[in-house]
């Protein structure tokens, strides 16, 4: 209860603002209407007619609810315009680049923590890597493992592998960061004791740095899943996707349909909610098989 | 082929050098040496492939060639940049900023909305804002208002977290000094709270850098005046002028770069006094 309550508070206030904003934003639609029929608006009237405009500038939370229930319930998953679908398509590349994302991270992260060469040669291009726009590679990726035909040479369709490289692109770095502290987290203590165990390298490695490295990994997955979205969804934006939510923005923002396009922006907060939650429920399990105690 | 041989002979030579550096060099010439040499032996290498499997332009580009493209389009390249990054980014990077810190100090005031307001935001920071973008194109219009607004929704929420986190961030015991002080809420705010708030602030604006410049680049997918560096990435792939592209990628790099760059420095002179900022022994 003392969490639920601040955070209801903040979510009230954030709606709050938004209708007002709506009944502003819409207002200027709605008074020129009036105008060419040569009628005056009172302010009830105002307020009831800015939220239910067809294409309104800034659709009401309600009319964003109805348009997400509509999406996600009122039709079958396999159809097109079905938002689980789209969801589906885009969560699909988010996975794979946040696998493919984890094992580049883990692995570098380990080559850094053991040669010293590694750590002063890759760590800073990685730090820049991130600081490089991806959008900017994003076109270029998509024509590379087009003409390269990269996906089919993995069996896999062409628009999932170039989703897949710029989600991993993105995600990569977190877990770099985080296994990096993490797997330097045992103090000289414990790898001393290790030693006079008579512990060799890759016993050290499996015992000690990797248990203790479990939490920065899993803190640093929450950062990368959420980035691996962000990836899935921008390489979705300026390569002529046809499916996939980010698709599903950029078809309704050029057929001017503001409902589906807040629909599919809302969807997307779903998405990554969930993924988010799964990522704690694996953190969780982990934890326990681990033997750790609430 | 021989190219590529003398390509793979450079990165071991290269490889060799920066172990042999890792291992004895010490200071700030150790620090700098090895990534720079590591970066040129990627160029040589990735030169040395193209020209030896005469890899087509319309796959890979030599840097040399993508060199020449900056070269002799350097004022195109100059008016993109002047377009997205300086009008676009960095207004609405300031406008997001400036907002971000005065709600964060208005917040600051209630506890109930400070600790709703976290979680509300660390979700918030989380979710794909770039979606956004076709959103505020449609409100602005293809001007340079719309890039900037898309770049003011994605760097709002990671610089308020920050905020807020460090505004909560100052010690007990130096608080309880304020007070026997006799300073107010004011004085308090702007000497104590402010200082030790600021490595939180500047974790945000960090983060914001990054994704100013990618706000402001997605944002002119969705439409934008014929100059800027999306629409010019986006037409340049659109008719195979890869070395355009890349030229422009090369600039969009430096210009991330520099901009987390400057910000990284203006930190270092302002939490001179943080533990992290202390020089290295």
């Amino acid at each position: 209860m003392r969490k639920a309550v601040p955070v209801l508070a903040v979510l009230g206030i954030i709606v709050v603002i938004w209708y007002v904003c709506t009944v502003w934003m819409n207002s200027a639609w709605v008074y020129d209407q009036a105008g060419r029929e040569g009628r005056t608006v009172g302010f009830g009237e105002l307020v009831r007619a800015t939220m239910a405009l067809e294409r309104p500038m800034l659709p009401a939370p309600h009319q964003v609810a109805v348009a997400l229930w509509d999406g996600i319930a009122g039709q079958a998953v396999t159809s097109k315009r079905s938002l689980v679908y789209h969801g589906w398509v885009t969560m699909e590349a988010t996975l794979a680049g946040f696998a493919l994302g984890i094992v580049l991270g883990v692995s570098l992260a380990i080559g850094i923590v053991y040669f010293r060469v590694m750590e002063a040669t890759v760590m800073p291009w990685a730090v820049i890597s991130q600081t490089i726009p991806i959008v900017a590679l994003a076109p270029m990726i998509v024509v590379l493992s087009n003409t390269l035909s990269l996906g089919e040479a993995l069996g896999l369709e062409n628009r999932l592998v170039s989703k897949t490289i710029i989600s991993a692109y993105l995600s990569f770095f977190p877990v770099l960061v985080g296994m990096v502290k993490g797997l330097r987290s045992p103090d000289a203590m414990q790898l001393d004791q290790l030693a006079t165990w008579n512990a060799n390298g890759w016993q050290s490695f499996l015992y000690l740095r990797l248990p203790s490295s479990m939490p920065y990994f899993f803190a640093s997955l929450k950062v990368a899943i959420a980035a691996a979205l962000v990836g899935a969804i921008v390489g979705e934006l300026p390569t002529g996707a046809v499916e996939g939510l980010g698709a599903r923005m950029l078809v309704a923002s050029q057929f001017g349909q503001p409902l589906l396009m807040w629909a599919s922006l809302f969807a997307a907060a779903l998405v990554a909610g969930m993924l988010i939650l799964g990522v704690g429920a694996i953190q969780r399990a982990a934890d326990r098989a681990m033997g750790g105690r609430p | 082929m021989s190219g590529l041989w003398w390509a793979i002979v450079f990165w071991i030579a290269a490889w060799g050098a920066n172990v042999w550096i890792a291992r004895r060099a010490k200071g700030r010439l150790a620090g700098l040496v090895p990534p720079v040499l590591f970066g040129i032996a990627v160029l040589v290498l990735w030169e040395g492939a193209v020209r030896a499997f005469a890899v087509p332009e319309v796959i890979l580009p030599a840097p040399s060639v993508v060199a020449a493209a900056i070269g002799a389009n350097l004022g195109t390249l100059w008016g993109d940049f002047v377009q997205t990054i300086v009008t676009g980014a960095f207004s609405g990077y300031a406008m997001g900023c400036g907002a971000a810190l005065v709600v964060a100090v208005l917040v600051d005031r209630s506890p109930v909305l400070t600790r709703g307001l976290l979680p509300v935001g660390n979700f918030v920071a989380a979710l794909p804002i770039v979606g956004v973008a076709p959103i505020m194109v449609t409100w602005f219009g293809f001007g340079w208002q719309s890039k900037a607004a898309v770049v003011f929704a994605m760097v709002f929420f990671p610089v308020l977290v920050n905020a807020v986190a460090g505004l909560g961030a100052a010690d007990r015991m130096h608080r309880d000094l304020m007070r026997t002080y006799g300073a107010g809420y004011w004085p308090t705010l702007i000497k104590l709270r402010l200082p030790s708030a600021m490595p939180f602030i500047f974790n945000g604006l960090k983060i914001a850098t990054t994704l100013a410049v990618i706000g402001a680049i997605v944002a002119e997918f969705f439409g934008s005046p014929t100059r800027g560096m999306g629409f010019r990435i986006s037409t340049a792939v659109g008719s195979l002028a890869l070395p355009m592209v890349w030229a422009q990628i090369f600039v969009a790099a430096l210009a991330g770069t520099l901009f987390y760059g400057f910000v990284a420095l203006v930190e270092r002179r302002v939490t001179f006094w943080h533990p992290s900022q202390r020089v290295r022994g």
